[in-house]
Order: structure tokens, then sequence, then C-alpha cells
């Protein structure tokens, strides 16, 4: 078996050829984010297109490159030039970007995002000098995106593997000094110092002891372990093995959705690699130290994501939260042995801590919370995507700088982070410095990354009711004040939603929120009232407009919003009434329509349908009154 | 075991290391409301409603945490009050209302334990009511389970696994749709529940409750007729019928435990079928005789086989004063030693 | 009984069934327990679920095989090489005790020449036990002691019982697993007083408390309590009854609570046997199958309606009290016997109470000698207890055994074949086993309206591969036939039974099994071999 210098060696030559070589390089994003756009298909585009017309270039297909407002990307770079960065690719593009670009020497400047790499090319801007990037740092995507994921050779390449020949040269406590050095953070969420687990790890009794990585990622619109599985699956394993070194341990799992088939793939055929290379199994890089890695499909439950629920998970029981008092996983986690469960990103982040060094890692972000973050920006923002920022910059630069702002000219209301554990923070927040212990103080937290960006028309006390449907369902059931009490919080936000708040709701519901916190069992209950007591916190005069006045002044929840239409502005056209699902809307041509409010059921597709020139609907709330039906009862 | 002392809410009490909070404070006979605990199981921490503060700073559940010389307990802070009363609130607003015809009323942990809390007429209804309509599983014979009433304390889910090691039941569905289930949801009869019935008796509210159940007006302490294990039970009697058996706790044979031939199988005593007077055959029947005429009849036809024509079978299901009788009758009367009875099948 | 008497002195469990969850090792064989003892096995399942090995030889794989490290799932009837074979295994492998041996045992050196033939390979031959699974089960029950051993009728209900139970007193006395706690033999007793009526002299050799009728000093003794002349020849046993009444030789029989017309081996000839009688005298709680062959009936008491003691498996003497009155004119047995007798004008039968029997066994019993109601008032005590003053001993042997030298026996053994084998004729092996929900001949459960409706007909147990083989589904009714009989019942197909095995319950009087099974005897113990016999299978 070849030694490590001269596994380099083979696999730098093979990038060399590729990126240097005297052909264009077509990589596309097809990832599952970029498959769902469409990505395949260009794919398939490129090498007809290629093939028809003797074009000559290799197709590369990396992972997810970051900007999903842009999907399908894909980025050529010819010889001796910057790389151009493709937007929102078509078929019909492909033709055109081959004929233009590939054959000729015309970039198609208005198809890009920009271009990146060495060199320049004309009429097209750096990406990285746009707002939208520039305060970006692709740490933990560094690879994403670049390298063939299912190619190990462009991994080690890329510095792959390297922590891990560093690593076996160090004792295990000097791997674990460096780790702590660096001062990461786990990236799961909790913010644990990672050093200090791999520590206590590596001091725990035991002859057998697991490595374990957490990647059941289930927050809704979260997904940034999915992109780091499936563009450089290599990192997370050799975190992993890193970790088993570290703390002695010589098997390792990967808890990950089943949802996520691709990221399977792509971590069995890295896996298969990594043998093949001598990375994993016995004796690996021809030292005493052997490892494995286990993958473990997860059944969906989010409260698997929680360590004890997990580890339970693995060993086929029901994934619930061991009850506290308990030991830590550390000393007592799979099959009850010392376990290190990280995350995915804090497993990815460590080969580059071990390579680079603590210094390096600690370099950006803030004192208590160093390297970078990763979010999945979602919501009403301009560019939605995965980002990943030195810890410490502001909520108002990601969101107007990276984000581009509110999506379509709307005003900012509220950002949510976290997830279903985290909480909304209103516009005077948004100066808050990005880091575990800022947002911990605004109420909400860092959580897994989502960020949801909300705007005027976001209600917030459906915001509220949205997050604990959520919790509600997933909460594993065993104690009282989750399974009750989430569905409690849940009953008295629908009612709310529904105009049947009551006098005292908001009282009841932040009783009952603190009540939840404090009495359940595992982290899912403790914090599924967050969202309830952030939306209060900050929003507390839209809670009391429901119920106070029935009025939702999102225009949101549709029992406290009724539409009419205007009579000076109708002009008769009859769009809506054809367009009204339940035949609500009576009027004849050209003459003024009104809409019947006891048959109206609020699906506002009249307001849809009116032309911009009439603009004849409008929402309103409180409801209007229903008139009465008329009765011919006579009383005997 | 080294002995501790903790104080709770200002009362000093000894306890054993090992022991948990709850524990220390019953053995001292100070109530902390619980739920889910049961002294024959693991604790489980699940029902929240045995919370404390522990040295002034963490909210603890009891029944999990383990004594320490020294702790101070509060079962009475503020925020302690706040969570459990919340919490037996949430129970009480997913529990029905039907505690007068109810198997456990007037034994019913969470009718304690909503006491002890105070729920009032006024608070009853501050949360939004919602109880569950599931079908009751009336398949076993012995006892029906009503989903409606459980409360998730997980002691009969706990039970059949550490006690009966028979894992009939467990956990299934998330959420609020969580249920104590069979493998597939089946009815209970069709499982693999053997109808031991300890999970019945252990469920604090009625839950999982014997059918056609009768409260004895006394109980006789006696053993199990059936296999040779020899279990202690309670006979359950009312008037001059046994309605009821349980499992004695003192015995040392079972301690408490019981199967179900020897918690459900006691009908067969008021059955109508029993035998009632001695029976003579005459002209091929059966024919209901007095003792006298029995006795009579019995005497004359021995008489006239002792020795070696004469046989007798004794019982392996009778007292032991019955067979040595028996025995002493074929041998001391009859004068023969052809005596022996079915230990052999 | 007799098999254990012989070789340790004492035919009782020796130790207690509280001492079953401190064991290190639990070797279940011939017993269902979790079906037949299920109190008993929640034991077993502890100590198993606390870590004990708990190895399991059973024929089929029966409920406790979920537990179970090692399932040794042997030919049913080869009992002897299975556990010989294992024994051979810890002496070769140098892990015998010999200090117990050599201290507290005799006759150890003929008993290893006997070993020779069973070695490994002859013993998976006969047993169809993978050999490495019984040198693993071996080594296990050696080294990792305490070992218990707990076994039932699936050891004593064949023709060559005895040696069963003897290699199974031989495995304990090779490892010294005797006369210490959570180890021992321990025979499960199948009814609540099987070992009582032992204990009390309903056994037609012994006298109350296994004094010999041929001994001329417990004949003296006997005479002298209760002023008659006894005799002193052995009686007959069960079986041996039925013959002699069979042959016209007992005329007149007096049936206790029992129901051979379902229980006896070869039913058919026991019930034949009965209408050949002159006089037959019933005494139960319910008109039986077999009360409705009697010229007399009896409404005997049932135990809630009586006072008095039974005497547990385990040797443990409980008082059982009176709760409600019995029904119409049923007495207590006891009350009915004493009756016949003064009826008969015997003396000696004119007791007040139940107590005073007591004292009158306490008096003639030796191991009876310190119980008292009195006493039993504050729970049950185990004998032997021979003075008021004694506590009563949970572990038997821990001094010396019983037997006349106080020193164990080792019984040299050799295999032998069950009576009747399958043939091409008769080619599967019928065995028989109990259902957790009816206990016997089901006069009792069959009539509690919820255990019948769990468990209301009988089902013949039979692999899928000889169910395909006869064309038979699950459910399908089925002849089934031996050379003795023939009855009905239901298909249960289940991979429970191996290929070649079918097994019933015997609790049904609509499909009666014992019309079917072998009468033939163990000449020491004379029980007869219910678990082999061959049938065969005819779908209806």
């Amino acid at each position: 078996m070849m030694n490590f210098t001269e596994i380099q060696e083979q696999a730098r030559q093979e990038w060399d050829s590729l990126q240097s070589g005297s052909v264009p390089v077509i990589a596309v994003g097809t990832a599952t984010c970029g498959r769902s756009a469409g990505a395949l298909g260009v794919v398939q585009a490129f090498e007809e297109e290629m093939s028809e017309k003797g074009v000559e270039a290799h197709i590369v297909e990396v992972g997810c490159i970051g900007p999903c407002y842009a999907e399908p990307l894909v980025n050529i770079t010819k010889p001796g030039r910057a790389t151009v960065a493709y937007k929102n690719v078509t078929k019909k593009m492909v033709t055109e970007i081959v004929d233009n670009y590939l054959k000729g020497d015309d970039p198609l400047p208005h198809y890009t995002l920009g271009s990146f790499g060495e060199g320049t090319v004309e009429n097209i801007p750096r990406i990285l000098d746009t707002p939208s990037f520039k305060p970006q740092e692709r740490r933990v995507f560094r690879n994403c995106g670049v390298i063939d994921p299912t190619n190990i050779n462009h991994y080690i390449a890329n510095e792959g593997y390297n922590g891990l020949s560093k690593a076996l040269t160090m004792t295990q406590s000097e791997v674990v000094e460096e780790m702590k050095k660096s001062g990461l953070r786990g990236r799961g969420g909790g913010g644990f110092p990672a050093g200090r687990k791999w520590e206590a790890g590596l001091n725990a009794e035991g002859d057998q002891k697991y490595v374990v990585c957490n990647a059941d990622e289930g927050d809704p619109g979260a997904f940034m372990d999915r992109a780091v599985i499936e563009g450089d699956p290599h990192s997370v394993l050799e975190g992993m093995i890193i970790a088993g070194y570290a703390i002695g341990a010589d098997t390792g799992y990967i808890y990950v959705r089943a949802e996520y088939p691709l990221a399977i793939r792509r971590l069995e055929r890295a896996i298969e690699q990594a043998h093949e290379k001598g990375f994993l199994g016995n004796n690996i890089l021809g030292t005493d130290f052997s490892f494995d890695i286990n993958i473990f499909p997860g059944a969906g439950a989010f409260v698997c994501g929680e360590s004890t629920a997990l580890t339970l998970s693995i060993e086929g029981k029901r994934g619930m939260p061991r009850v506290a008092p308990r030991p830590r996983t550390t000393e007592q986690g799979l099959y009850d042995k010392p376990t290190l469960l990280n995350n995915v990103k804090t497993f990815s982040s460590a080969p580059m801590i071990i390579t680079r060094g603590a210094e390096w890692f600690a370099s950006i972000g803030t004192e208590k919370s160093t390297g970078t973050a990763i979010f999945a920006l979602t919501g009403k923002v301009n560019n939605c995507g995965l980002i990943e920022v030195p810890m410490g910059i502001t909520l108002r630069e990601i969101i107007y700088d990276i984000g581009g702002g509110v999506a379509d000219g709307g005003r900012f209301k509220a950002v949510q982070t976290g997830g279903p554990s985290g909480g909304c923070l209103p516009e005077s927040l948004l100066d808050t410095p990005i880091d575990y212990d800022s947002l911990d103080e605004a109420g909400s937290i860092m959580g897994s990354g989502g960020m949801v960006v909300m705007d005027e028309k976001t209600c917030m006390v459906d915001v509220a009711r949205y997050f604990l449907d959520f919790t509600e369902i997933e909460s594993c059931g065993q104690c009282v004040p989750c399974r009750l009490g989430t569905k409690q919080l849940l009953d008295i936000l629908k009612d709310i939603c529904a105009g049947k708040g009551k006098k005292g709701d908001i009282d009841l519901l932040i009783e009952l929120s603190q009540s939840v916190h404090g009495g359940s069992v595992c982290g899912l209950g403790q914090t599924a009232a967050n969202p309830v007591l952030t939306t209060i916190r900050y929003f507390r005069d839209e809670f009391e407009a429901h119920i106070n006045d029935k009025c939702c002044p999102a225009k949101v929840c549709k029992p406290l919003i009724s539409f009419r239409i205007l009579e000076d502005k109708c002009a008769g056209c009859t769009l809506c009434a054809k367009s009204c699902p339940v035949n609500a809307i009576s009027g004849e041509k050209k003459e003024v329509h009104v809409i019947d409010q006891g048959l109206c059921v609020q699906c506002g597709v009249c307001m849809e349908k009116c032309p911009k020139k009439f603009s004849a609907v409008e929402c309103l709330s409180p409801k209007l009154p229903v008139a009465p039906k008329e009765t011919t009862e006579v009383v005997a | 075991m080294s002995k501790v002392t903790l104080t709770i809410d200002g009362l000093q009490i000894p306890a054993k290391e090992g022991m948990t909070v709850l524990e220390a404070a019953q053995a001292s006979g100070l109530y902390i409301p619980n739920l889910c605990n049961h002294p024959d199981l693991k604790p489980a921490g699940l029902c929240r409603v045995c919370v404390v503060k522990m040295d002034d700073w963490k909210i603890a559940i009891s029944c999990k945490l383990p004594v320490k010389d020294g702790m101070v307990i509060s079962t009475e802070d503020p925020e302690v009050q706040q969570i459990r009363k919340s919490t037996v609130e949430l129970l009480v607003a997913n529990h029905p209302m039907t505690c007068l015809t109810c198997e456990a009323d007037g034994d019913c942990e969470l009718q304690r334990v909503a006491h002890y809390v105070g729920i009032t007429q006024e608070n009853l209804n501050r949360y939004r009511r919602s109880v569950r309509s599931i079908p009751i599983d009336r398949s076993n014979p012995f006892f029906d389970f009503d989903h409606n009433k459980c409360i998730l304390c997980g002691i009969c889910v706990r039970t059949c696994d550490e006690l009966q090691n028979i894992n009939a039941i467990d956990y299934a569905q998330r959420g609020v749709d969580s249920i104590i289930s069979t493998l597939a949801n089946k009815p209970i009869a069709e499982s693999r529940c053997e109808s031991c019935g300890e999970c019945v008796i252990r469920c604090p509210v009625a839950a999982l409750a014997p059918k056609g159940a009768q409260e004895p007006m006394r109980e006789v302490k006696s053993i199990c007729s059936y296999c040779g294990v020899g279990c202690g039970v309670m006979l359950g009697v009312r008037g001059q019928k046994v309605v009821s058996v349980e499992g004695d706790r003192d015995n040392p044979v079972n301690k408490g435990s019981l199967c179900v031939k020897g918690r459900f199988g006691y009908r067969f005593i008021n059955h109508p079928e029993r035998l009632k007077t001695p029976l003579i055959k005459k002209n091929g029947t059966l024919e209901e005789a007095s003792w006298d005429e029995a006795l009579d009849l019995i005497a004359e036809k021995f008489s006239n086989s002792k020795g070696d024509k004469f046989a007798a079978l004794a019982s392996a299901r009778i007292t032991n004063e019955d067979n040595y009788l028996i025995q002493k009758f074929t041998r001391a009367v009859m004068g023969t030693n052809n005596i022996d009875h079915c230990a052999r099948l | 009984m007799a098999g254990l008497a012989t070789s340790l002195g004492s035919g009782a469990m020796t130790n207690s069934i509280a001492e079953i969850s401190g064991a290190s090792t639990i070797f279940a064989i011939g017993t269902n327990t979790t079906q037949a003892h299920p109190v008993l096995a929640l034991q077993a399942k502890k100590a198993a679920r606390e870590g004990a090995n708990l190895i399991v030889a059973n024929p089929k794989e029966i409920d406790l095989c979920r537990h179970a490290t090692i399932h040794l799932q042997h030919r049913p009837g080869t009992d002897v090489a299975l556990v010989m074979g294992m024994i051979k295994v810890i002496v070769d492998a140098g892990l015998a005790d010999m200090e117990f041996i050599n201290s507290r045992c005799e006759n150890f050196d003929a008993f290893v020449d006997s070993l020779a033939e069973f070695d490994l390979a002859s013993v998976e031959k006969i047993t169809g036990v993978p050999g490495e699974l019984i040198s693993k089960a071996a080594k296990i029950f050696a080294s990792e002691g305490p070992s218990s051993i707990l076994y039932c009728m699936g050891i004593t209900q064949h023709c060559h019982g005895t040696d069963n139970v003897w290699s199974l007193s031989n495995l304990a006395l090779v490892t010294g697993n005797l006369g210490k706690a959570s180890a021992g033999v321990n025979p499960l007793r199948g009814q609540n007083n099987v070992q009582g009526s032992c204990d009390m002299g309903a056994l037609p050799d012994v006298y109350p408390g296994y004094q010999k009728v041929a001994k001329a000093e417990s004949k003296k003794k006997f005479e002298a309590a209760w002023g008659v002349s006894l005799s002193d020849q052995e009686g007959l046993t069960h079986s041996e009854i039925f013959d002699d009444i069979h042959d016209g030789k007992i005329t007149a029989l007096y049936l206790i609570g029992e129901n051979p017309y379902l229980s006896e081996a070869n039913a058919n000839h026991a019930i034949e046997s009965m209408n050949r009688l002159d006089f037959l005298v019933v005494q139960d709680i319910f008109l039986t199958e077999t009360a409705e062959l009697a010229d007399v009936v009896l409404p005997a008491a049932s135990f809630a309606e009586k006072n008095g003691t039974f005497s547990n498996t385990e040797r443990r003497i409980q008082r059982i009290r009176k709760a409600v009155d019995a029904p119409g004119e049923a007495k207590p047995d006891w009350q009915i016997v004493a009756a016949i007798a003064s009826r008969m004008g015997a003396q000696g039968f004119d007791f007040e109470d139940e107590a005073q029997i007591m004292n009158e066994i306490a008096s003639l019993t030796p191991s009876y000698g310190g119980i008292s109601y009195e006493r039993l008032e504050g729970g049950g005590i185990q004998w032997p207890c021979p003075t008021q003053d004694h506590p009563g001993t949970p572990t038997l042997h821990v001094e010396k055994f019983g037997t006349p030298s106080g020193k164990a026996q080792f019984m040299p053994l050799s295999f032998r074949d069950s009576a009747e084998l399958p043939d091409d004729e008769y080619p599967f092996l019928l065995t028989t086993d109990r259902s957790l929900f009816h206990y016997h001949t089901g006069s009792m459960t069959r009539r509690v309206a919820g255990l019948e409706q769990l468990d209301s007909e009988e089902f013949l147990k039979i692999n899928p591969k000889d169910a395909a083989s006869l064309g038979l589904e699950d459910n399908e009714v089925v002849q089934i036939a031996s050379r003795r009989g023939q009855t009905q019942a239901k298909t249960k197909v289940t991979k429970i039974c191996p290929p070649g095995l079918v097994s019933m319950t015997f609790h049904f009087a609509e499909s009666p099994t014992n019309v079917l099974t072998s009468p033939a005897l163990d000449p020491v113990a004379k029980i007869p071999e219910t678990k082999v016999c061959a049938v065969k299978l005819e779908k209806v």
C-alpha cells in the first residue's frame, strides 16, 4: 500500500491535470438542491450538445455551490481564465453557452452570476466583490461545489486527509488540545465546546468507545448538513477518524436521515474509497490505529437528533431522550459505552483545525464563538441559499447584504433563527451579532442554522402556531409537559388565530411556556415554547389585536379577514367572479361586483385575479359583519 | 450503604446512599406527588409531577435524583409549584371527567395529585379540554384497555418489561398521538400478552381495569391452588362469593406476582356446576342422595373389599391433612398400601 | 422422585425459588417454565436479564428460549446422552470439582467409566445438537457458577425418566453445585400439592416423611401410633393399580380429585379398567368425565372453602384458609374420609379440626416435626423442620446428603431409546405440553369463561415443512392416530416444533390426547412415557 505522500502525489496529479489541462472544465452543482432545480438535465444537455458539436470539455458533478436562488448553477473554467458562474441554467441556455462560450469566446454576461478564481473575464464582475459574497468565508464549505465528491483524489488534492495524517503523528492529548485551543463549539446547535467534549471522550474509562456523527438534520428549512455530506463527504469521515484516534474509539456511526438518499450514497462511496486508500480499516496509514464507520439511516423522527435518543435509535430501540440526571454521552452513550457525538459540521471542521492549526481557525469569529457559522437563509429574502459567514457578523449584514434585502420590496418584520427551538427577533435587534451567546441573550438560539426572514405580510401568531404544530407532532410523547404542553400551546394559538382567543390567553401562554420549559425531559421540550415566548415578547400587540379586536394585522388568519370589492374601482370585468371557487361573487358585466360574505372562504383568489390597473379588491381585518340570512319563519 | 441526611421543606430526614429523594421522602412518610413512580420498578421520571427544587437553584425530578448528604430540597418553591400545577392541569384537561363511574374512583393517583395541587372548578377550565376518543380495547376477557384514560406513565410498559420480561406493550406513535400499544397495535388479546394482569394492578388510573371487578368486603390470606409454585394470594370475598384474587406481597414465593390462572382463574369456585350433594348411581344414572345413604353404601362396599382388592388414589390437588387421612384410612382401615396419586402426570 | 432420593437422599427441590434469580447459570431442561410455572419463570427471566447464562434444553423452541443464552434443541428422549455428553466435556476439560467429588460423593470412578460412550460425536448424532454448542453449554455450566438445574415433566415422563434425573444429579455433583445457595437440582412440581401428598405418604411404598413401609421400624412406629396392624407389603403404583383393576384383582377404587379419563397415558386402558370395577367412589368438586363412571360421587370442598396446608415445590408448607362456605352439602376431603372411616367403625379419625391433624402429622413425620398451625401463621416454613425451634431449610444437603452413607451417589448411565419411536407407519413423534391458560384436565380452568376464551380448543403444533408435506394449512382439522387410539385437533403451523415433532396439550376432553400416549413405564419411578410416542396424521 502507498504511503500518504505517494497517495497525495497521485491525487494532486489527477487534480492538476483537470485544473490546468487544455480543455475547459464544466462544474455542475448536482447535489439534491441542484437536482431538484434540474441540474441533471443540464449535465445531460451539456453532454449531448458537446458530442453533437464536437466540443471537448470535462464535466464534473460537484456539490452544492450555495446560492439556491441561482440553481441550477454551472461553473465553467476555460484554460487560463477565471471561472464563470452561470445561474438558473436551462437546456436552451446550454446550447447558447456551448455555441458562444465553449466554441466561441462570448461568455454571455447576462446569464452569469459573476466570475471567480485566477484571471478575469471581460464584462463579468468578480463574484467575491459583490455584497452578497464578500462577507462570506467558505471554510466548512471549502470543497463544496469545487470538487467531485465521488472522487477521493479530488479531496486529497485539496488538503484532504492531511489532518488525519498529521493527527496520527500527534499524541491523543495533543489532538484534543488543538481542538480545545481552536475554540470550536459544537455546530449542532448547543454550542458546547467541542474540544472539551473530545477531552471527556478521551478521559472516559472503557475499552470500547464510539464516535457518532449526528446527521439527523431535522429542522424545517435547514439543509446544510446534507450539503456538506453530499458535496464533501470525506471531510466528515476524516473528522470522525481523527476523533476516533483522539479518544481511542475503533467504531464510528453516522446517523443520517433516510430521507437523504443521495447523502447516504455519497457516504457509502466515500467509506469504500477511504478503505481502499487505507484511511479506514485496520492499521490506518500504517499505524496501530484502526477505525471503521457504519451508516445508520434514521427513520425521520426530529427528536432523534437529541443525542441520547439518537444512540438509543442506533441500538434499535425507540428514540426517546434519556431522563436526567443521567451520565453524559461521553461517559455512557451508545450501548452504554463512552461515545463522542458531534454534528456533521463539527467533524468537518476538525481536519482543517489539525492541518492549519487552532490559531488559524480562531483567527475569525468572536472571542467566544470562533470560526464560521452556516445558515440556511430562506423566507422573504431576495437571495436565499446556504451561506457561511464568520461568527460575529450582524443579522442586518446577512439579510441586507448577503440576502439582498427583503423580497418583493417588502418591509422587514422579523427573522427567525434556530428552527423550532429558536425565536423570532424584530427589526430592533437586527444589529445583534451572530454568535451563540448574543442570540441566546436575545431570546433565540443559533440552533442548527435555519434563518427565516419574514416581512409585514407574516402574522407572528401564525408563525408561533406553525412552529408549535411542528414540535407537537415531533414530541416523543414520553413526558407530560412536552406531550400535552405543546398541544395545549398549539390549541390556544389555533384558537387565537381563529378569533377564539380569550382574555388571559397571553398570560396563560407565558405561564405554560415557562412550565414546559422547566418541566420537560429534553431539549426539544425545553425549547419548544421559544417561538411562543419570543413572538409574545416582541410582537405582543399582534396577539392582543387577535384576541381583543379579532384583528390579524398581517391579514393572514382567515377567520379574521374579509375581502371586499371597492365600488369606485370595480370595472365589472368579471374575472373575480369567474375565478371564485365558491361562487360567492355576483355582478353583471361592467357592473360593480359584490362578495357574499356568508359564502366567502377567504381564499384571496379574487384579489389575485383582479387586474392591477383596477386593484378593486381589498382585504380587511377585523372581519366584515355577515348579513344575517333573511328568514321567513313565522312564530306560531 | 452509608447514611446521609437531607432536608426536605425544612425537615431533616435520614436516608441511605443510593436512594432517590422521592424514596427517602416516602421512607420518612412524606408525600411528594407523583404518577409514574412505582416501588417495584425503576424510576422513569416521565410524569414530571414529582418535581422539586434542589439546593435553591436547580429544578430536578425527585424520583430520579440521588440523595446527597446535606442536600436541601424544596417541594413548595414557586417555580416547582407552577411546573407541577401546569403538568397536572394538562393531564386533567386531557382526561375524561367520568370519575363517578370510573373503576379507579377513590383509588386514582390522578385524583390524588389533582387534589394535592389544588385543581378547582375555577382552574379546571383554564386550559382547552381535549379528550381522546379511541375505542376501548375489550378483547381481553379479564381486563379492558381504555386509552382515553391513559396518562402514559409507562408503568404498564415497565411492568411488562422489567418484571415480566414479556414486552407485550410499548410506546408507539409520537406527540399527542403517543399511545401504549401492542406490536402493530393489534387488540391486546391477539398480542404476546399473557394476561397476567400485573400491569392492570399497577395502573394508577383505570386505563387498564379489570372487567366486572367487585370490591371485596373482606380478604382472606391463602395459597393459589394451581401449580406447585405455591403463590400467596388474598382471596377477596363478598358474602359467600370469591370476587377477586390479588397477589400476597408478603409471601416470599411470589412477592405479590401472579399468573393469569392465579389472578383470574378463580371463577370455578362459585361455578353453578359444583357438586353439592352426594350422587349414587341407580339404574345407570347418578342420582342425588343424602350423606347417610352414601356413607352407608360406601362403608358396606369398602368393608367387603379390604386388603389388596382395594386401592385409593389420593390427589396432589388437596391438602396435606386430606392426604394424610386418606393414606391413614387406606393403610389403617383398608389394610393395604395400594395408595398413590397423580404426582407422575 | 425416586431418582433423586437414590442419588441425593431426597426427591425434592434442593434449593428455593427465591435463590434462582441469584444463579450465574441456569440450566432449564424439560421444563416449559413460562407456561407451566409462570411466576417461578419470572426468577429465571430476571436472572437472565441481569446477566446470568440461561441454557435451555428443549426439543421445542419454547418461549423461554427468547431469554436464553444457549438453546440446546435435542431430540425428545435423548436427555441422558445430552447431559452425559456435557459431563464428559466437563470432566475431560478438567472442570470437575474434584474437592467436592472427593469429599461429598461416592462411586465417581465407576461413573467416569460410563462416560466413555458419550463422546461429542456420538452425542451429536443421538441428540441432533451440534457438539460445539453442547461443549459451550457444558463449560459455562461448570465454570460460571453457582449453576442451578431446573427440570420438570419433560425429564420424568419417559421410560428412562429416572436415568434422566440421575444424569442431572450427576451434572450437579460433578460441578459441585449442591448444598449451596442458587445451585442445586430442582424438580418443578406440576400441581399445587404434589410435594405435600408425597410428603404425606400418599405413595405405595412409604409412610409420611418417606418412611419405608417395608422397614420393620417404620411399621412398628405407625402401628403403635395408629393402634392397628399394618402391611409391610409395598402397594401398587398409579399405573399398576389400573392394570390390576383391568385384571380383576382390584375391585374397589376410591378416587379423589383426579381425572384419569383424560390424564392417564393410554387413557382408553384406564377407562376400560374403571368400567370393570365393582365399586368406584369418586370424590371431586365437579362431575368430571371420570366421576360419571362412578357408583358414588362425593362432593368435596374446594381450596377456598377449607383450612389446611399445601407444600409447594420448594418444600414450603403454607396455610390455606377458608374464605367461603362450600356449596350445598360439599365437605372438605378429610371430613369425608373421616366420616367413611367412622362409619366403618374405625378409631383415630375423630379430629376436631385441621390443626389437630397437623399435630398428628408432626408427631409422626420427622421432617414436619416442628410444624404447627401456630407457627405457620407467621408465614410458610420449608422442611426439613424437625423441631419447634427449627427455622426450616431453604437449601438441602449443605452439610451432608440424605443417603444412608451421607454421601451423594454418582449414577453410571447408558443411553436407551424411547420405547416407541417414529417409523414408516407412524412417522411423527408426538410430545405433550401444557398451556399457560389451562390446568391439567381443565376441570377448573375450562369452567373459567375468560380462560376458555383465551384458549378454547386443542391444537396440534406442527412444523411448516411437515404441514406442507401433508398439505395442511393453519387451523385445519387433522386426525391423529397412534397404535393405541385416535383423536382430532386443529393444526397450528409453527416453527416452535422442529420437523418430525408434533405437540399437543391434554387439557381438552374434545381432543383427548392421552388416548394416543404410550403407557411404557419407567422401571423405577413407574411414570408413563407421555413425552414420546409415534403418531400418524391425516387431514380430515
